[in-house]
């Protein structure tokens, strides 16, 4: 990333005694796909509308493009918004809508009709420009909300919660759809959502916030693999937290002592916030744990307490020899492997590499 | 409550109630004779006839008209400029405000009247048209900003800010989205405020000096039993008026309905 | 210390100035000048032509007039004379008694007739055709108010509809006396409130969601018991609003007491005007309508400050 085309200085909003946005700071790039997570009221959309100018910041400073943002109304910002409603003018027709912002471009007539066709085109609305906005589904909606907000050729579009009113299957498949045009069009998006998943496949880096604040900021594989509190990494996907004694090495690296597990060595890079004696907390993901024998890593023992079939996956609640709380772990329902019954005995496998520590 | 039947008897019988006065109107105004009772005597129209020749008559319609048309535009523009500031904006002192504004809706109308005319004759001010206008701009406006402020709490914010966000000014936005969205709500408006207005007696009785309005001069005119047949008549007329007026509106009501996509339910309130 | 506290006093005035400033600019920006901008015309005009003449109008009440002369210095005479004194106050403390009594007794024939139509409607019409019903109930209400009170005298006057109807199927051979009575008046006045009740009731009721009502009845309660213990609490504040709707102003008619009544039972607003435009008496007439205008007001708190109780108690 060079010059980067957001910056966010210790950026506040609060309403009355609500903090909404407690200080605020992040880079955000040219051609990014850039995600802030979290959960409900953490104030995403209060970011989202601070960078599109329908909130007056009451701290910090924001700049796009290098230029200060603070007194340009929503209307001179190089930004554009698809709305959680997606807002779409009830009196206009389709390509009216997405011409609505045209008209203070100073285009002719004919540049106009082609840039409409061109924006209904590029979100697969090809020829629908006389269609009344009323008789669209939700998802053409959405498109059509798209196009007038590209047709407007911004530096940033920004998305709130765009395909939260969306069916499941219809939002996978935009999903996918957005992160084409993202790179088709190549300018920076900025995504709210509050779904983990659908940050973890679109973004290039997400931002997670809790209360105001961003907690973590890094592309979706550190953060999962990495989380740097219990709350971020509880937030996404799921984890076990067992409870452990903790000795620093000279190294840096922690070891720790889980009951069920045994003796491990945790490496540097693995321990949130940098490792520290005493009390602490290891954070293993379902998935690194394996029922069964085979395979790389240690080997503990225990017994199945709880079984939830899905399909594809199983999940496994497994009492460890020793531990005072199951564990959960999630296998592959692959071709050959048969599913255990409560109350069978299993070997676990488990990596210390897998593993994170936790001092909160 | 048991059975829908005893409930649908009765609304029928209660139909009967709130239109029996209405029916009148018609058969009289065709009644060929000067007393206003039955048996009825015959058809005429010749009532009608004598209507368009009544000078006075004419005279207190056309009055009532332009006063009517004048303080259903004033009203509507009043409500909406403080519509939009009730539905979106809080400020200092809302309610009381919004109170004293609204209030001509529960004041007795014989209050306003009275309290007008004091001032109105305390600074020297001659009755006239004008003076009834104010009277019934005051009465119409709490009409005009119920109606908007429904209107506009009906616009999804967004949508204005959408506008601005594909560049437009608070003033282009306006114009381009709010106006158009809101224009069900500035019809029904001018139409319930000229309406109100037309058929207000109390405040033209105080106020309008010697341009009588309609309801003025048709209150002088029922005292004279040779006039009540025209009166009739007029009545008639005004009725038949009125409900091409609503059923127009309505008309126009559900086709923007139909436009922008809405769910068509309720009516004229 | 005064070394120590002399160089931040400067940046901490500048401060305090550069946030007032900042404040005001912000305020400028913000909603509730907007706001404060946008209600001014409405409010200015409320101000002008509400305010001011209602003040004028209590001064006025205090004041006393001899012929044409009006003594502005203020006195209680007026309403000594209207409430106080044992002669004169008489027949001004009639007057008002009987506006309220016909006014509470229009208020509750028009709910108590309305209820069953709104309830019907919301609940036994279908929904397509609702809109209809709406229409048939307040098209008669389009025509002159001034029209659909004589039309009353025509149908209660002693050669009038009911009179004929009745004497044409000889239930009686002379013909009644209905007219010039306050309950001639009343059935008036219930005909032209009648929407004012019925809309306000409806739309509580339509407001009140369907599933409590198969929960009630799926929680074993009868129709009846349902419609005691769910629906008229639900509906009460509509039967509320219907109430004030209708006794508010019918205090202050005018029209109907003099066509109905025709003269001989006069109501509030009748003196009002005659104090006004007959008997040149403002100032009476003044304290008369502010006196009218306090006793409503009572009357319309108390009975919302009972409902709330009655309410709470409800819930
Ligand atoms: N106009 C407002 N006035 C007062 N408080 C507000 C306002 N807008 C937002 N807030 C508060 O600010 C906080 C952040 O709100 P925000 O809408 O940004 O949350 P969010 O992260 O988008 O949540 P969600 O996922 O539910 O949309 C919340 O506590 C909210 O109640
Ligand atoms: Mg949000």
């Amino acid at each position: 990333m060079t010059e980067p085309l957001i910056v966010l200085d210790r950026v506040e909003k609060h309403y009355g005694a609500v903090q909404a946005l407690a200080g605020v700071s992040a880079e955000i790039g040219a051609g990014e796909f850039f995600s802030l997570l979290g959960p409900s009221g953490c104030g995403k959309t209060t970011l989202l509308r601070a960078i599109a100018g329908f909130e007056e910041l009451t701290g910090g400073r924001l700049t796009i493009d290098g230029r200060d943002m603070a007194h340009v109304p929503p209307n001179k910002r190089p930004t554009n918004m698809v709305f959680q409603s997606y807002a779409i003018f009830p009196h206009l027709d389709v390509g009216q809508n997405v011409g609505f912002g045209l008209r203070k471009k100073g285009l002719d007539k004919a540049e106009m009709t082609r840039a409409v066709g061109d924006a209904l085109t590029m979100v697969g609305l090809g020829g629908y420009e006389k269609r009344a906005s009323h008789a669209l589904s939700g998802g053409q909606r959405q498109r059509v909300a798209l196009a007038r907000a590209l047709v407007m050729k911004p530096k940033v579009l920004l998305l709130d919660e765009p395909l939260s009113a969306l069916d499941k299957k219809l939002r996978e498949q935009m999903q996918v759809e957005l992160i084409r045009l993202q790179r088709q069009v190549g300018i920076t998006f900025i995504l709210v959502t509050h779904d983990q998943e659908e940050a973890l496949v679109m973004s290039d880096r997400i931002a997670v916030m809790f209360d105001g604040q961003i907690a973590q900021l890094a592309d979706p594989e550190i953060l999962y693999r990495a989380p740097v509190n219990r709350r971020v990494a509880s937030f996404i996907g799921m984890m076990n937290f067992l409870p452990t004694q903790v000795t620093v090495l000279p190294d840096g690296t922690a070891e720790v002592d889980v009951a069920g597990l045994g003796r491990a060595t945790i490496p540097a890079t693995q321990c949130a916030g940098g490792a520290r004696a005493g009390k602490g907390a290891v954070g293993i993901r379902p998935e690194t744990l394996t029922i069964g024998r085979e395979g790389a890593g240690r080997v503990a023992e225990g017994t199945v307490e709880e079984v939830v079939y899905y399909g594809d996956m199983t999940y496994y609640d497994v009492l460890l020899d020793g531990a005072a709380a199951p564990v959960t772990i999630s296998m592959r329902n692959v071709f050959g492997r048969d599913v255990l019954c409560r109350g069978a005995r299993t070997p676990v496998r488990w990596a210390p590499e897998a593993m994170v520590l936790f001092h909160d | 409550m048991r059975r829908p039947g005893t409930l649908a008897i009765y609304a029928a019988f209660y139909l009967v109630f709130l239109y029996a006065p209405v029916i009148l109107l018609p058969l009289f105004a065709f009644n060929d004779g000067t007393i206003i009772a039955f048996p009825l005597s015959g058809f005429t129209t010749h009532w009608f006839a004598e209507l368009a020749q009544t000078d006075a008559l004419i005279d207190s319609v056309v009055t009532s008209l332009i006063i009517a048309v004048v303080a259903a535009v004033l009203a509507t523009l009043l409500g909406l400029l403080a519509a939009r500031a009730a539905a979106r904006t809080m400020f200092p002192l809302k309610p009381g405000i919004m109170g004293l504004i609204m209030l001509p809706l529960i004041l007795p109308e014989i209050i306003i009247a009275v309290a007008l005319l004091v001032v109105l004759s305390q600074l020297g001010i001659a009755l006239a048209s004008w003076t009834v206008i104010l009277g019934h701009v005051l009465l119409c406006t709490p009409f005009a900003i119920a109606i908007l402020n429904s209107a506009f709490l009906a616009l999804d914010q967004s949508l204005e800010e959408a506008a601005q966000d594909l560049g437009t000014t608070k003033l282009e936005t306006f114009w381009r989205v709010t106006l158009p969205l809101v224009m069900p709500g500035i019809v029904s408006s001018l139409l319930i405020s000229f309406t109100i207005s037309l058929d207000e007696f109390i405040i033209a009785f105080f106020l309008s000096g010697n341009e009588p309005t309609l309801p003025v001069y048709l209150w002088s005119q029922l005292r004279f039993p040779a006039r009540i047949p025209v009166v009739m008549a007029l009545g008639t007329l005004l009725l038949i008026a009125s409900l091409v007026l609503l059923t127009t509106a309505e008309y126009f009501r559900r086709r923007g309905a139909a436009r922008t996509g809405q769910d068509d339910h309720g009516g004229f309130m | 210390m005064t070394e120590a506290a002399a160089p931040s006093a400067v940046p901490a005035a500048a401060q305090l100035g550069q946030t007032r400033a900042d404040r005001f600019a912000r305020w400028r920006r913000g909603e509730a000048a907007r706001g404060l901008t946008l209600v001014s015309p409405a409010l200015i005009y409320a101000l002008l032509l509400l305010a001011a003449p209602m003040g004028m109008i209590v001064a006025l009440s205090f004041a006393t007039q001899t012929y044409l002369t009006i003594d502005w210095s203020p006195s209680l005479a007026n309403y000594h004379e209207a409430w106080i004194d044992p002669q004169e106050s008489e027949m001004y403390r009639a007057l008002m008694g009987r506006s309220l009594a016909i006014s509470g007794a229009v208020t509750a024939i028009t709910v108590l007739l309305a209820f069953p139509i709104a309830y019907f409607v919301s609940f036994h019409v279908a929904p397509r055709r609702k809109a209809l019903w709406i229409f048939l109930i307040t098209i008669p209400f389009w025509t002159s108010y001034l029209l659909r009170v004589f039309l009353w005298k025509v149908i209660l006057q002693e050669n009038g509809v009911v009179n004929s109807i009745l004497m044409g199927a000889g239930v009686i051979d002379t013909p009644l006396d209905m007219l010039f009575s306050p309950d001639a008046i009343i059935i008036t006045l219930a005909h032209a409130w009648a929407p004012f009740a019925i809309l306000p009731i409806y739309v509580a009721l339509e407001k009140i969601d369907r599933s409590l009502l198969e929960a009630a009845r799926d929680l074993g309660e009868n129709r009846i018991v349902t419609f005691w213990r769910v629906t008229l609490p639900l509906a009460l504040p509509g039967v509320v609003a219907a109430a004030l709707i209708v006794f508010i102003p019918t205090i202050g008619d005018y029209v109907t007491p003099a066509l109905i009544g025709g003269g001989r039972v006069p109501m509030i607003a009748n003196m009002i005007q005659a104090q006004f435009m007959v008997l040149n008496n403002r100032p009476m007439g003044a304290a008369l309508a502010i006196s009218a205008m306090v006793v409503v007001a009572v009357i319309a708190i108390l009975f919302l400050l009972l409902n709330r109780r009655f309410l709470k108690v409800r819930q």
